[in-house]
């Protein structure tokens, strides 16, 4: 019973309360990039999910059973890398053979996963945290994607609306996108110290 | 880059410009957003930040330059980021050992430059095409542009945020602080409007 509540309680607080994108400023490229459109924002939460869930269990264990059983920590970020860009290259090879048109529709979007902050710096701070418990790991791995997914479709809802906005011409594109994620994020610090 | 326009002292010299203005990363080309929005809650960590991104860039494109015809084209990316991925460790283990506050301040910051999109951008884009001596010029254009960029940054919250710039009290003292500005609110609103502002400049300018 107190296990599941460590797992619930850590999944809400990655999900609202330690939003990777507005408390902790990761993956912003791809936030500010494929957010024009609901159905490209959801398709590219969906796959960050994937790999990002993969990628942090797979760091766990092998930052857990190999590198600190070998005394190999200096190797961490060399390995980190090579494990997101594997797991990336699997997931891509796996939509290309059984979802052809959903291969199609991310185009370029698939492999720049692999340099997508949000997943390295969920292994970092997963390593952070001193999270010991693999259960914990996979849990909190896929909170984050969920909560990546949650962030990437409010903003790309709000973008939808705003292209019938009036805004001023210096201000259109990045720079209103980044004060509506600012007006988010003030939003969300109101989630701050409900958890932990 | 340049590298089809001019040749000789020409070159270097708009090559190293094209990182401060026509071609700033953050401001033109908006990469490396995460550091740029995480780091600047006040100069010293920023500064911090920018010196270690010129360090890891410079190096980075130094080995890639010189590896650049023995690469293949599919490998390429993985080299890359293996060799980028080297060179932070050796920044993070530089930073643990004489900058211990900093390294704390900045936390997974540092590693994450691993990831940073400038540094990869100008792997592909220069370092892979051109010469040892314009890829070191490139480097230190972008690195430097870079660092300029985030110590504006820094300093406007750090001066909002605070009333102080390099931790040395600047403002008259009926100024109220505004706690905002050092929360992600204030990385995201102040970086939405410098943007703005560089349009506008930008605008004028041509």
């Amino acid at each position: 019973m107190d296990t599941l509540n460590i797992l619930i309680m850590g999944f809400i607080s990655i999900v609202i309360v330690n939003n990777l994108v507005f408390t902790k400023f990761l993956g912003i490229c791809p936030y500010l990039g494929v957010s024009g459109r609901i159905d490209m924002a959801f398709g590219m939460g969906m796959a960050v999910t994937f790999v990002v869930t993969l990628s942090g269990t797979l760091t766990w264990m092998i930052d857990h059973w190999v590198l600190m059983e070998l005394g190999l920590e200096v190797t961490r970020y060399v390995c980190f890398i090579l494990v997101i860009a594997g797991a990336v290259q699997l997931v891509e090879m796996y939509v290309r053979k059984f979802f052809p048109a959903l291969y199609e529709s991310f185009g370029i979007f698939l492999p720049l996963i692999t340099t997508n902050c949000a997943i390295l710096g969920l292994c970092l701070f997963i390593n952070l945290w001193e999270i010991d418990n693999l259960l914990e790991a996979v849990v909190l791995s896929f909170g984050a994607g969920v909560g990546f997914t949650m962030a990437i479709c409010i903003m790309a809802g709000i973008r939808e609306n705003l292209n019938l906005a009036d805004v001023p011409d210096c201000l259109k594109g990045a720079p209103i996108t980044l004060i509506t994620a600012g007006i988010l994020a003030l939003a969300f610090m109101g989630f701050a110290g409900m958890i932990r | 880059m340049a590298s089809d326009t001019k040749a000789g002292g020409g070159l270097y010299k708009q090559t190293l410009l094209a990182g401060l203005w026509r071609e700033n990363p953050v401001f033109r080309l908006l990469l490396g957003m995460c550091p740029t929005l995480a780091v600047t809650a006040a100069v010293k960590p920023a500064l911090t930040m920018g010196l270690s991104v010129i360090f890891v860039l410079l190096c980075s494109n130094i080995v890639v330059s010189a590896m650049r015809n023995f690469l293949k084209p599919h490998l390429r990316i993985l080299m890359f980021t293996l060799t980028i991925a080297t060179f932070v460790t050796i920044a993070d283990l530089f930073l643990k050992a004489f900058q211990p506050e900093m390294s704390e301040t900045l936390g997974p910051y540092v590693p994450l430059i691993i990831v940073n999109c400038i540094i990869i951008c100008r792997a592909e884009a220069c370092a892979s095409k051109n010469g040892l001596v314009v890829s070191v010029i490139d480097a230190l254009g972008m690195g430097v542009g870079f660092t300029l960029t985030l110590c504006v940054l820094a300093g406007i919250r750090e001066l909002l945020s605070t009333g102080k710039i390099f931790e040395v009290p600047v403002m008259p003292d009926a100024f109220v602080p505004w706690a905002a500005m050092s929360m992600p609110v204030g990385a995201f609103i102040t970086l939405g409007l410098l943007l703005g502002l560089v349009n506008v400049v930008s605008k004028r300018k041509s």
